[in-house]
């Protein structure tokens, strides 16, 4: 299905929003490293470094395929294991 | 435009939210059976939801001039407990042919466990012997995906389930497109959250195309929103949507696939189609 509005038209209308999403995620990253205590070795910090290298490929929107979405999603997601029914007997 | 929230928990609102939702344009809602913020002891406890739900639900709507629906079964996180659970769905015949009962939902996962995965193919069994619709409710963040891996592939081996008479909600970028390339129904649910935007799904409207796809609230006892249709409906409007591709979302959608069930009787707005029962 076709996108009604083009892409500067979205870029207008999304732009201050965009900038405030940003704006949230950094001041979440700078507020967790105020705090005290350590976050080294933490896996739930490696799914947000991950899903930020996702979003990275935002710079080169010609080129990337459209769906980040989807794939951060994959990164906050448990593994499925195809054999699950077998495993359990059911 | 008049719209229908095909999942709602209106046990969890209050009348005041009934008369907000009448005044946004809802005509109808269907509300399936769910874990209401704490486990319930004894089947005559679940007893007690169903009869709230066939009975005091649709006369509060009815209040609004709405139609109520509603969906039967031990949702998946009780599902836990599987002699209750068995119990429960011994007792559901006794609702199952009542007006306004659509079918056995929302059954499925929750942490994707076996005993989740036992009581969802009893569910499953019961459906198919009484030719019951099917709602289902697939997990929410890190288990969605997973969970709702394993309930497509218990679905897919059932050959007796007709795959068009099945919903599965909850559906967000990750899922949609194993749920409707297998012939199912797909529901998003705005959810402030767990879920999905507004935004978000009309993306995947775009993406997707408008074809067995519809949107709901959600509306429970959580922080939800019981008018987030009317939101996407205003979300479509500012993408550029015509407003035949968004009524075919919020209203003409819901009605094809509710028109499946027996018990489904709709006395459209004036100037709307009526869909008969088949």
């Amino acid at each position: 299905m076709s996108v009604p509005l083009s892409a500067p038209d979205l870029l207008t209308r999304d732009f201050l929003e965009v900038r405030a999403k940003i704006l949230e995620l950094a001041a979440c990253l700078d507020r967790f490293q105020r705090a005290e205590g350590s976050l080294a070795g933490d896996p739930r910090m490696r799914r947000i470094q991950d899903g930020l290298a996702v979003l990275q490929g935002a710079a080169q929107l010609e080129s990337a395929e459209p769906n980040r979405a989807e794939q951060v999603q994959q990164i906050f997601s448990l593994p499925y294991d195809e054999e699950w029914r077998k495993k359990w007997g059911i | 435009m008049y719209y229908i929230d095909p999942h709602i928990h209106m046990v969890s609102r209050t009348t005041d939210d009934y008369e907000t939702l009448a005044k946004m344009g809802c005509v109808a809602m269907s509300e399936p059976a769910f874990w209401a913020g704490f486990d319930r002891g004894s089947v005559d406890g679940f007893r007690d939801y169903f009869r709230q739900l066939t009975t005091f639900e649709p006369k509060r709507a009815g209040w609004y001039h709405m139609h109520h629906f509603t969906w039967m079964c031990i949702n998946a996180k009780e599902a836990e407990n599987v002699k209750l659970s068995r119990e429960v769905i011994a007792m559901m015949p006794e609702f199952l042919d009542l007006p306004g009962v659509l079918g056995i939902g929302e059954i499925g996962l929750n942490k994707n466990t076996k005993n989740e995965s036992i009581i969802f193919l009893e569910h499953l069994d019961l459906a198919a012997k009484r030719g019951e619709q099917i709602l289902i409710h697939t997990p929410h963040l890190e288990d969605k995906l997973k969970g709702t891996r394993m309930i497509v592939d218990m679905l897919c081996d059932d050959r007796r389930l007709d795959r068009s008479r099945v919903l599965v909600d909850h559906v967000e970028e990750h899922t949609i497109r194993g749920v409707l390339e297998e012939g199912f129904w797909a529901g998003m649910t705005l959810y402030p959250v767990s879920k999905c935007t507004p935004e978000r799904a009309v993306d995947m409207v775009e993406l997707y195309g408008p074809e067995r796809l519809m949107v709901n609230s959600a509306g429970d006892w959580g922080p939800s929103k019981p008018t987030a249709v009317p939101d996407f409906i205003m979300a479509m409007r500012r993408r550029g949507h015509p407003e035949s591709l968004i009524r075919k979302i919020v209203y003409e959608n819901p009605l094809e696939f509710f028109s499946q069930s027996r018990n489904f009787n709709f006395t459209p707005p004036e100037g709307l189609p009526a869909v008969e029962a088949k």
